[in-house]
């Protein structure tokens, strides 16, 4: 059924139709009105059976999840930023110790200094954590990834980590289409876990590994993730076709027939992208520019994407996160998935701390890239002025 | 595509305001899409949120530099906040005052309304979104009164809604009159 929600809402929503039975709740902004919304439905009754847990932390809030997920319960929590970072040790160990737990990450800065607003840091920091990593680009697609998530995540035993833009994304008002409680429960059926703590039947987790085997875990667990690509791409074809809809799987083309530009992004700015692409298409009266959607970003479809940008001259990757020193994070591993053909990669780093990301902004970026690596609306007088600061102090 | 920008301050229904015209629009079975201008929402502070309604998919999120609306909530955050900033030719104004402003537009259809009196009459509380609305309504025909009357009680219940929906009602036909 069609409703008009706020992104958080949606998710909200959707979760309890997942039927988590453990709910681990910790409040950052911007993802705080998710588990408000969770908590909500699970007072009003709508949510049965689910035991609505205020933590005291957020590492708390991923280390219940894990205890209850060892226990054989489906599990969820949710953060943003700095919790992400608070809490990264168990992320570490809920894959590790294979926990198909589902996780929010409603994407926001990480701080020094302090800034609430949206970008892909947090999300980026959590990269070699082990979790699956999935990306929406408008709210109806967060809602549906979760369904899929909790999905993926007990098909594989990995943790899956869906990643919506703070603000942008969770606290938006649009249209999104929920599924019925039945459609839902035909699509996820209640969690049979592999293995759980049970009293009656004692085992352990979590052993220490030795070095004689540590490195085969480690490989297998590299194995995994190679193997939840073809994961993700069936279910996402499952859930499309159960409920009419392109949502999810590893990543959607859009325009790239005859496209010599793709420009490949990840999340929300890829509305404001398919719009800039089709301006100026319009513009030129060909259709020289397309876009690439990312929504797998661990694991990394390589094979996808190649075959996919493999006709184009330039790829262009926007990306709301900044490794200091070196660039882009996406456009490395694009360039990687890339390798050996002739195609120019720019990186576009844009949107920082929230920064607003604009349809002129893009386009003048499209047509005439100046340089490998753009700063999208950086202030070059301010730099300037603090860089000569920076040299007046150390007496250059 | 009709993009609306509503201007006023934490604390007096901006966001609200958005959301629920976003909410009417969709009961017409139109595309809406509300936002606020992302966090910065607190007692007293200028803030912003935006609208787009539209008869097609709404894709873009980058915020409304050009508005086909402009919503001011109140007036004091004219100027500092740039509020006309951008407005298309023949654009829409709704200023919350009760006497005229003077505005140095020029192909703006610029209307002034009490909206802040009117809530305080009908609601006691000096809230002036829901009346701005109803209003608006009136003045735009972009969304019927009816999907603001509904919209309002998607996110009220009881008493509040009630008397907001009067509210809006008394703004709808004061601003029908007066057009």
């Amino acid at each position: 059924m069609l409703y008009q929600l706020e992104g958080s809402q949606a998710v909200a929503r959707a979760i309890a139709l997942c039927r988590p039975e453990v709910v681990c709740a910790y409040p950052i902004t911007p993802q705080t009105h998710i588990v408000e919304g969770v908590g909500e439905l699970v007072r009003s009754g709508q949510l049965k059976n689910c035991q609505y847990l205020n933590v005291e932390s957020e590492m708390a809030a991923i280390s219940v999840a894990i205890g209850s997920e060892a226990a054989g319960v489906r599990s969820y929590t949710a953060t943003s930023s700095q919790g992400l970072l608070y809490m990264m040790e168990a992320v570490y160990n809920a894959s590790g110790l294979e926990l198909p737990i589902v996780m929010t990450l409603g994407n926001r800065a990480i701080g020094s200094p302090l800034n609430i607003w949206n970008d892909h840091a947090d999300a980026m920091s959590a990269r070699d954590a082990g979790w699956l990593m999935l990306f929406a680009e408008n709210n109806q697609e967060a809602a549906d990834l979760h369904i899929q998530a909790f999905k993926i995540a007990e098909t594989l035993r990995l943790p899956v980590m869906v990643c919506m833009d703070g603000f942008i994304l969770t606290h938006a008002y649009e249209k999104v289409d929920l599924p019925d409680q039945n459609e839902v429960d035909e699509f996820l059926p209640p969690y049979k876990p592999a293995f759980s703590l049970d009293p009656k039947h004692p085992c352990a987790i979590g052993a220490m590994v030795s070095p004689g085997d540590f490195m085969e875990v480690r490989y297998m667990a590299h194995r995994r993730q190679l193997e939840a690509c073809s994961v993700i791409e069936k279910i996402g074809t499952e859930f499309n076709a159960k409920f009419k809809r392109n949502m999810g799987g590893l990543l959607r083309t859009y325009q790239i027939e005859n496209a010599e530009t793709v420009v490949v992004a990840m999340g929300s700015v890829l509305g404001t992208i398919k719009d800039t692409v089709d301006e100026l298409n319009h513009m030129s009266g060909d259709d020289k520019f397309g876009v690439l959607s990312l929504v797998s970003y661990r694991p990394f479809p390589d094979k996808v994407i190649c075959e996919a940008l493999k006709n184009a001259k330039r790829v262009i990757v926007v990306e709301k996160a900044l490794a200091l020193g070196r660039g882009g994070i996406l456009a490395h591993e694009v360039e990687l998935a890339l390798k050996g053909l002739d195609i120019e990669i720019i990186t576009v780093v844009a949107g920082l701390g929230g920064r607003v990301i604009t349809k002129a902004m893009l386009a003048e970026v499209f047509k005439q890239p100046k340089g490998n690596l753009i700063f999208l609306g950086l202030n070059e007088d301010v730099i300037r002025r603090e860089y000569k600061t920076v040299l007046d102090e150390r007496g250059a | 595509m009709f993009q609306i920008r509503i201007h006023g301050r934490g604390g007096q229904g901006v966001v609200t305001a958005a959301e629920m015209l976003s909410i009417a629009a969709f009961l017409e079975g139109k595309d809406a899409q509300a936002f606020p201008s992302f966090g910065s929402e607190r007692m007293g502070a200028p803030v912003v949120a935006f609208c787009r309604i539209s008869e097609k998919e709404i894709r873009s999120r980058e915020p409304i530099l050009n508005p086909d609306a402009i919503i001011v909530q109140d007036k004091t955050v004219i100027e500092p906040a740039r509020a006309f900033d951008g407005i298309v030719d023949n654009g829409f104004v709704l200023i919350n005052s009760p006497v005229d402003v003077e505005t140095d537009l020029k192909n703006a259809r610029v209307k002034c309304i009490g909206a802040t009196e009117i809530a305080l009459e009908q609601v006691g509380r000096p809230i002036p979104n829901a009346v701005l609305l109803g209003s608006f309504a009136a003045l735009t025909g972009i969304i019927k009164i009816d999907s603001v009357i509904k919209a309002i009680n998607t996110k009220f219940s009881g008493k509040i809604a009630e008397k907001n929906v009067k509210a809006a009602q008394v703004a709808y036909e004061k601003t029908l009159g007066e057009r």
